[in-house]
């Protein structure tokens, strides 16, 4: 099941959207989400579908990888699409089975909310999905760096983001060899009543805490002795460098939103 | 020669209010001359690591003075001597700090905000004294625990310290990744004339030093080369510390009625003794 998950995962590649500044796909995605809002007709929300198609075809990541993974969004996206659907009552009447009415302006409505839907997803997978998790935490913490000035700890919670990423798989070995060790205990993880299998979590977690709180300790001195004192005075290993290619994008989402502004109704 | 640290009559208690309560370390003393290896050996609860902390200011001392670099370490000039004492711990995963080995060896310099143009080329250049430099873009899990540890020497080496402290740096390795740490420790040792303090139980690692403290119940219980150490035979095994192989071998062979000249640290030594002194012409 977590092979098919593709929420915060990344996958490495070298096309032009990967090679993109983390900055440049935050700014874009984020804008993204806002001009979405721009679209209220055929034209506009066509024009967003075939952008955000343009740019999984850029993006190299195959289609029918990414709406498998969506799967879990399909049925909320129907969902939605049944709602506006069903509920809506404006317009001519297209089908009548007599208890449930059809209008026009309700399918309508199901399918731009949808796309919109689908078009929101799909642009937020794609920044992760081409993004590693490092790069979008260097790049949230020169965006945020303006939030300094109003003491927002930004620093500390990016290098707090990063170790906490740095740690998880470490995290999973440990977990895993706990239940090997718990399991050779005799504790079955997968059988018996709900209620059993959540007790059977406990040992599971106690080891998992301790063990996560003596590694944060041991890690603290371990940073502390490498002269770790916060945020002053500290440069940079990771930097990030701005090209044409991320003017570009920034362009073609100005022109995005040129469009959408025109053709909106 | 010139000093790079001493320990003058130092006592340290983890409960300082308890008067009575057992010292970790009790009126220890001792010199560190730049390019020795001294080996800090003692079981369980002797205060090695006790001894370690004190060594940067993660603890300082109720009693006695901790000279670092010829001058007392304080809380004024902490920062400044962890800048130029490299520290490497026990555990390989749990001091790993930057996403990838490259981001980790440049964490240190990134806290002593060296320069971005510096910091690459420290950074390849400390990966490469440990060997370490094709793998400048992995990610700890997928190293071994010895390649974690050589990435955790290339960190401290980064900083261009005046001593490098090992803390039982290699207690957690298999056998195949203790050889690769230590072989690298000499190395660096041969090649730029580092000071290294190792703090071990591991007997075979504590040999290779140029001199050894033992410790045992907080107190310094001897001090010397390899061999006087060595010398002490039976007492080491009282104070539960594993003989190497060599001595333990000749030890048994001694037991059975083989003729052996003296005790044999390595297993070179050993041999030799065995085929010479038992050669009937």
């Amino acid at each position: 099941m977590m092979e098919k998950m593709i929420f915060g995962r990344y996958i490495p590649g070298d096309s032009f959207v990967h090679k993109l500044d983390p900055r440049a796909k935050l700014i874009f995605v984020f804008a993204f989400i806002f001009i979405v809002f721009f679209a209220n007709n055929a034209v506009t929300y066509g024009l967003l579908l075939a952008f955000t198609l343009l740019i999984i075809f850029i993006s190299r990541i195959r289609l029918y990888f990414l709406i498998n993974g969506l799967k879990p969004i399909v049925f909320l996206m129907i969902f939605t699409f049944l709602l506006h659907t069903l509920f809506t009552r404006e317009g001519a009447v297209i089908l009548d089975f007599g208890f449930l009415k059809i209008y026009e302006q309700g399918l309508k409505q199901g399918i731009f909310i949808s796309t919109r839907f689908l078009v929101l997803v799909f642009m937020t997978s794609i920044l992760t999905l081409t993004t590693s998790p490092i790069s979008i935490t260097d790049g949230l913490e020169v965006l945020l760096n303006p939030l300094k000035k109003l003491k927002a700890p930004v620093h500390e919670l990016a290098l707090m983001m990063s170790i906490s990423l740095r740690f998880i798989p470490t995290l999973m070995d440990e977990t895993d060899k706990i239940m090997k060790a718990q399991m050779a205990r005799g504790s079955d993880l997968s059988a018996g009543p709900l209620k059993d299998r959540l007790k059977a979590v406990v040992p599971l977690l106690v080891p998992l805490f301790v063990s996560a709180f003596k590694r944060a300790e041991d890690l603290a001195t371990a940073m502390e002795v490498r002269g770790y004192r916060g945020g002053e005075g500290r440069t940079r290993y990771r930097q990030l460098k701005w090209d044409y290619r991320d003017t570009i994008c920034l362009i073609s989402l100005v022109v995005l939103t040129a469009l959408l502004v025109f053709y909106r109704n | 020669m010139t000093e790079i640290l001493s320990f003058h009559n130092v006592t340290f208690s983890y409960t300082p209010e308890d008067e009575t309560a057992r010292k970790a370390v009790q009126n220890v003393s001792f010199t560190v001359q730049q390019g020795e290896w001294i080996a800090i050996v003692g079981h369980n609860g002797s205060g090695k690591s006790t001894i370690a902390k004190l060594m940067n200011g993660l603890l300082y001392p109720a009693e006695g003075e901790v000279r670092v670099l010829r001058s007392a370490l304080t809380e004024e000039n902490l920062w400044d001597v962890r800048s130029k004492v490299g520290m490497v711990f026990q555990n390989p995963d749990n001091q790993f700090v930057g996403a990838t080995v490259q981001d980790d060896v440049a964490f240190s310099l990134e806290n002593n905000g060296v320069p971005y143009e510096e910091m690459v080329l420290r950074v390849k250049e400390a990966l490469k004294q440990v060997k370490m430099d094709q793998f400048l873009n992995h990610e700890p899990h997928h190293l071994s625990g010895g390649q974690k540890q050589r990435v955790a020497i290339a960190g401290a080496l980064a900083i261009h310290p005046q001593l490098l402290i090992l803390d039982e740096a290699t207690s957690m390795l298999d056998p195949q990744g203790r050889d690769e740490v230590l072989s690298t420790v000499q190395a660096l040792r041969e090649k730029i004339g580092l000071t290294v303090i190792s703090i071990t139980h591991d007997l075979e690692e504590a040999m290779l030093a140029d001199r050894i403290i033992f410790m045992n119940d907080g107190k310094k219980y001897a001090e010397g080369t390899p061999s006087e150490i060595f010398a002490l035979g039976e007492q080491l095994i009282e104070f539960g510390l594993d003989l190497p192989f060599a001595m333990k071998m000749t030890k048994l062979l001694q037991q059975q009625g083989v003729k052996l000249i003296g005790q044999h640290m390595t297993e070179e030594e050993l041999v030799n003794d065995l085929w010479t002194s038992n050669f009937n012409k």
